[in-house]
């Protein structure tokens, strides 16, 4: 029941995986190929964004996770509505969106390839893809919870769908949105990486992993990982500030 | 719409087209093959990362020491995307069977541990004094309390865990395979047989379909003995 009290505990086990690591590259038995030291790692990384073309990489898969989560999430939220207010669209159009929840996303690599091709547009609609479905399921389960009677208050007031968008389905469902929409840049960025590995090679994070791989220099594929993971944290911290941010907004 | 040759079979193959070609694909036992031996790694690679996820995240939920060690050095390693772990484990493991269910083991890992740790987490402090009240040992403690009540957030974890690695087997096989379901999609990609692609996304729709049925079935079937607490 100490734990609390040992602010550095949590520091204790990586701290203990880069003694390992760094005393395993460095005594031997393992070889730099196949590990190298975390120094080599940093110097990967500060080299890449100094000279290198990392930063270069870097806002590429930026911008490809930004825009294909801005198309997406727009659309699945969208969606989300229309299958949430409109009674036909939900019962027509919703078991079938159910039902395309259950293949797996990266089954539809092959096939958008196919139509829009293994460039700029096929990864930016794989990763819109990827980031519509939590929006749109998030925003549809809100919105189908929304109190009867705010619902009933806009017809008797005889609201246009645009206003009871507006006025009563946004703010009332907006806890749910915003988890769709956190749900959904999450799955932004795994698709990236994704589309990245799977689609044709263009600058991005991805595509350097994958050089890396094959010319065989860990220290590019660590480093790599390491940006993956430090963007995907930013993405949710961010995502997690926004949520509290609004919501405050909309209580207050 | 396709049927009345607006759009080329390349792009958008009329379903009696694709019906056509799962049914071709099934007699030959292709079809069969490919799904057995997706199945078969996602079993095995659920399997590794349930019992390890459940270990885990059993762990870090009892011990508040255990979680302060490695709780917070877990959830930074699972902000990385996951495929971002293929070309690191191509490098290390190659791209035999090991990668698959490495890969599909990690998959379930993370969010098996993420709802077990918060559900061993969550049991209600009354039922723990209840344990402590009877002089439980911890073992009992552990079996006849703690597991009970969180049945339904370790439900939610596997169930979390077995959709994606599914998700993952696929990317997996599409990425470096030469069987699987996955392996049968961007061949037929290759070929251009978009009939082909849109027989196995129809076989997937079904498999996770089942997939997700079964869990609720045993799901509502373990919930019968959940332990209510007023």
């Amino acid at each position: 029941m100490t734990g609390g009290a040992l602010p550095w505990r949590p520091l204790l086990v990586p701290l203990a995986g880069l003694a390992v690591w760094e005393a395993m590259s460095h005594i031997g038995g393992v070889s730099n190929q196949i590990l190298p030291p975390p120094e080599a790692v940093a110097h990967r990384l500060w080299d890449g964004f100094t000279t290198g073309g990392l930063s270069v990489d870097l806002a590429a898969s930026l911008m490809r996770a930004g825009f294909g989560f801005a198309l997406g999430a727009t659309s699945g939220v969208a969606f989300g509505l229309m299958l949430g207010l409109s009674r036909w669209a939900g019962r027509l159009l919703g078991p079938l969106f159910l039902g395309y929840r259950q293949v797996a996303l990266f089954a539809w690599v092959p096939l958008l390839s196919m139509w829009f091709g293994g460039g700029e547009t096929g990864k930016i609609a794989f990763i819109a893809l990827a980031a519509m479905a939590p929006a749109a399921v998030n925003t549809w389960r809100g919105t189908r919870a929304l109190s009867r009677d705010y619902v009933e208050l806009g017809a008797v007031l005889m609201f246009q769908p645009l206003d009871t968008i507006r006025l009563i389905a946004l703010p009332g469902a907006l806890p749910a949105i915003l988890t769709g929409l956190r749900g959904a840049l999450i799955a932004a960025w795994l698709a990236t990486v994704g589309a990245e590995l799977f689609l044709d090679v263009a600058p991005g994070l991805g595509g350097r992993m994958n050089e890396g791989r094959e010319t065989f220099q860990l220290d590019l594929v660590l480093g790599s990982i390491l940006l993956l993971g430090v963007v995907g944290l930013a993405f949710g911290r961010l995502a997690v500030f926004a949520e509290t941010l609004l919501l405050r907004k909309r209580t207050a | 719409m396709a049927r009345r040759g607006w759009l080329p079979d390349q792009i958008l193959p009329a379903p009696g087209v694709v019906l056509a070609t799962l049914r071709e694909f099934t007699a030959s036992g292709e079809l069969g093959d490919a799904t057995l031996i997706s199945l078969q790694r996602v079993a095995e690679g659920f399997l590794v990362g349930a019992g390890g996820g459940l270990l885990f995240g059993g762990a870090i939920g009892l011990s508040s020491r255990l979680n302060s060690l490695f709780g917070p050095t877990f959830l930074a390693l699972a902000q990385v995307p996951l495929l971002a772990w293929m070309p690191l484990m191509i490098l290390l493991v190659g791209i035999d069977e090991a990668l698959k269910v490495i890969l599909i083991g990690i998959a379930t890992f993370i969010p098996v541990v993420l709802n077990v740790a918060q559900g061993v987490r969550d049991v209600p402090v009354a039922l723990r004094e209840v344990g402590r009240v009877l002089l439980f040992d911890p073992w009992s403690m552990v079996t006849q309390i703690v597991l009970p009540a969180a049945v339904p957030s370790i439900f939610t974890g596997l169930r979390e865990g077995l959709a994606n690695a599914w998700q993952t087997v696929i990317a997996v096989e599409l990425f470096a395979s030469s069987e699987g379901l996955g392996y049968m999609m961007s061949w037929g990609r290759q070929l251009f047989q978009l009939d082909l692609v849109l027989a196995v996304v129809a076989v997937l729709a079904v498999i996770g379909l089942s997939m997700n049925l079964g869990l609720t079935r045993l799901e509502g079937r373990l919930g019968r003995w959940q332990v209510r607490v007023p």
